[in-house]
């Protein structure tokens, strides 16, 4: 195999699951578990070595059809498609094996179809180097994801599954117009091509090239529950089955790194006047989205819902990272959001085991029943609650500050500061009172009806939260490494050059 | 012929825009359908609009039409169509569990399921 396969490989690998699992299907759901879990296993391991590739800083270009760029369709592995497809296929094996120990598979049909299809269309989204492919591969993770979310059934379901189908088919036609109008000026359809075509543009095409930029903006923006369009995701997340939520952790992701390799490429400082169109608007919205989302993790009625209101937070500050526009700045925001989806991912967990251990009272922010293992889930729960709101000493301060101290080269530096740790002490305020209330304000006059502890389930929880002392310890490193993605990602003609130079295969090794 | 065409992709896109704001769930579909014609037409037209000339390159054509605009039109109607199957199927799941076909019918639940309670006790 040489090694410009490597990235259509990773592609295809979980396309090859899905069909394997459904095709296992007449012998029932161990085989169809056992199927699923060596994939993603595989999916990992095959990540990992990704990691290790991509990290020797070349790009592995592959050429669909051997047709070159930008008459073909390429796949382009860096070092941030790297990054994102390890935290995918981590997240991935860990919400798998959570959904299998809590039987949520057996809830209704297809659920390992879907989870291998859903693996596919992120990894695809993830590697792809032209735009209409990524419409595609939107479609795919997309489609994937209304069965996952609607996976199992129930009213509250139906109804967050109703408007999140339905805002994201409006987001896929505001998709298609932004991918018309930009094909109708440049003439291209491959990100790097386009690239270049917008640094020879007519002044008098420049208006109509924002405009589509922008509304491509408004589609990430969707995915990436950005405000005003993030109404969708509390109801989406709060109401589906905890694994699907942790791996929807990254959906919100694939937004936010659409927004950097698209936007980032496309207005970069090589685009003339339009050069960072996209930071502006990116910076105030992310500000804003993070006072949303902070008054909702206040204003949560339940366990769930304020983890969903967490996830927004955290992807708020990840577009005030990505605003700041700076390589400093986006070294950061990549720290961070490693962080912030394994622990938002460890975290829905985390309320699920809680929610089983409280019986009917569920996770209802509502004095129960005392708990059997009120210790030892309270002790998980303070150690969640602490990494995700960004306290020392865990990961996300670090993460936190990593990215104030980047904001301080912004022109809105104050803004940023102010609401970033204004922001933070509700959240623990928040979080603080939802402990008391689930661990403390126990009612024992009330029957006890939970679920027997499933240990596995928390074990695996437990490797989520995990990561963030990890992440801490390992600091230096990984901070080096997101240093140097970063600095990969601002070299735009390297990126043009591997896209658009590779040449086609001729045959022979 | 252009402000014919732009015309009439306004006119459906602002139809479907208007469709999609409504509260039922099948003026809803109904709306998203009609987007997604807009689309196609809209994607279509960026190639640029030429009649009667070919797609593909021979030795005696000398003037063409652009072929990507057909296969991404292509593309974008398969997938809207599967997306408009689920979407009717998610609807009407959606209409027998929630009992209304409102894309908001949380207040009707929330009041069953109160009446339910309430039943609950009386047993």
């Amino acid at each position: 195999m040489t090694l410009s396969q490597l990235p259509i490989l990773l592609i295809l690998l979980p396309l090859l699951g899905g069909i394997l699992t459904l095709f296992s299907r007449p012998k029932g759901i161990p085989l169809q578990r056992i199927v699923s879990l060596i994939f993603t296993t595989a999916l990992l391991l095959l990540s990992i070595y990704t990691v290790t590739i991509a990290n020797s800083g070349d790009y592995s270009v592959y050429l669909l059809g051997n047709w070159t760029a930008p008459f073909g369709i390429v796949m382009v592995l860096d070092k941030l498609s790297s990054l994102m497809i390890l935290l995918t296929s981590i997240l991935a094996v860990i919400a798998l094996a959570y959904a299998i120990s809590q039987g949520t598979d057996k809830k209704g049909q297809h659920f390992h179809v879907l989870y291998q299809i859903q693996l596919f269309g992120l990894n695809g989204a993830f590697l792809t180097g032209d735009l209409f492919n990524l419409f595609v591969f939107f479609e795919v993770l997309l489609l994937a994801s209304y069965g996952l979310l609607l996976h199992g059934g129930g009213r509250l379901r139906t109804k967050g599954g109703l408007h999140y189908v339905v805002i994201n088919l409006v987001g896929s036609s505001l998709f298609l117009f932004a991918v018309g109008t930009l094909y109708g000026i440049l003439g291209t359809l491959n990100i790097a091509d386009m690239s270049t075509h917008i640094a020879q543009l007519d002044s008098a095409d420049q208006g109509i090239v924002a405009a589509a930029g922008l509304l491509l903006l408004v589609v990430f923006g969707i995915k990436a529950a950005i405000f005003p369009l993030y109404l969708w995701l509390p109801g989406a997340y709060a109401n589906t089955s905890a694994a699907v939520a942790a791996l929807f952790a990254i959906m919100t992701k694939v937004g936010l790194y659409a927004i950097i390799r698209v936007h980032g490429t496309l207005f970069s400082e090589q685009a003339n006047a339009l050069s960072g169109l996209h930071a502006e608007v990116v910076l105030n919205l992310g500000l804003v989205t993070l006072t949303m989302a902070v008054l909702g993790v206040f204003a949560s009625r339940a366990l769930k819902e304020q983890t969903a209101f967490l996830i927004l937070a955290s992807v708020a500050t990840l577009l005030i990272g990505i605003g700041i526009n700076t390589t400093e700045a986006l070294a950061a925001t990549l720290y961070y959001l490693i962080h912030s989806t394994l622990i938002g991912a460890g975290l829905f967990l985390v309320a699920d085991i809680i929610a089983r251990a409280r019986g009917s009272y569920s996770d209802r922010l509502r004095p129960g029943a005392p708990m059997k293992h009120a210790i030892l889930l309270g002790s998980v729960f303070f150690i969640t609650a602490i990494a995700i709101v960004g306290m020392p000493p865990l990961s996300g301060f670090i993460g936190k500050v990593m990215i104030l101290e980047a904001a301080l080269s912004s022109t809105l530096s104050t803004w940023i500061y102010a609401i970033i740790l204004i922001g933070s002490l509700l959240m623990i305020m928040a979080m603080a009172r939802s402990g008391s209330i689930i661990f403390y304000q126990t009612d024992t006059s009330l029957d006890d009806d939970s679920e027997k502890l499933n240990i596995r389930a928390l074990a695996l929880a437990l490797v989520l939260v995990l990561a963030s002392p990890i992440l801490v310890i390992a600091a230096g490193p990984i901070s080096d490494f997101t240093q140097s993605v970063a600095s990969q990602l601002n070299d735009h003609q390297a990126y043009i050059d591997a896209v658009m130079g590779q040449p086609a295969y001729q045959g022979g090794e | 012929m252009e402000w014919l065409v732009a015309i009439a992709i306004g006119v459906m896109t602002s139809s479907g825009v208007y469709l999609v704001l409504r509260a039922r769930t099948f003026p809803l579909v109904l709306g998203l359908t009609l987007i997604s014609y807009a689309v196609n037409v809209f994607l279509f037209v960026m190639g640029r609009l030429q009649i009667g000339e070919a797609a593909i390159i021979s030795a005696e054509t000398t003037k063409y039409t652009d072929p990507l605009p057909q296969a991404l039109v292509l593309t974008a109607i398969v997938i809207a169509f599967g997306m408009t199957a689920f979407l009717i199927v998610l609807a009407l799941k959606a209409r027998s569990e929630l009992g209304n076909d409102h894309v908001d019918g949380m207040s009707y639940v929330a009041e069953e399921q109160e009446n339910k309670v309430a039943g609950g006790d009386a047993k």
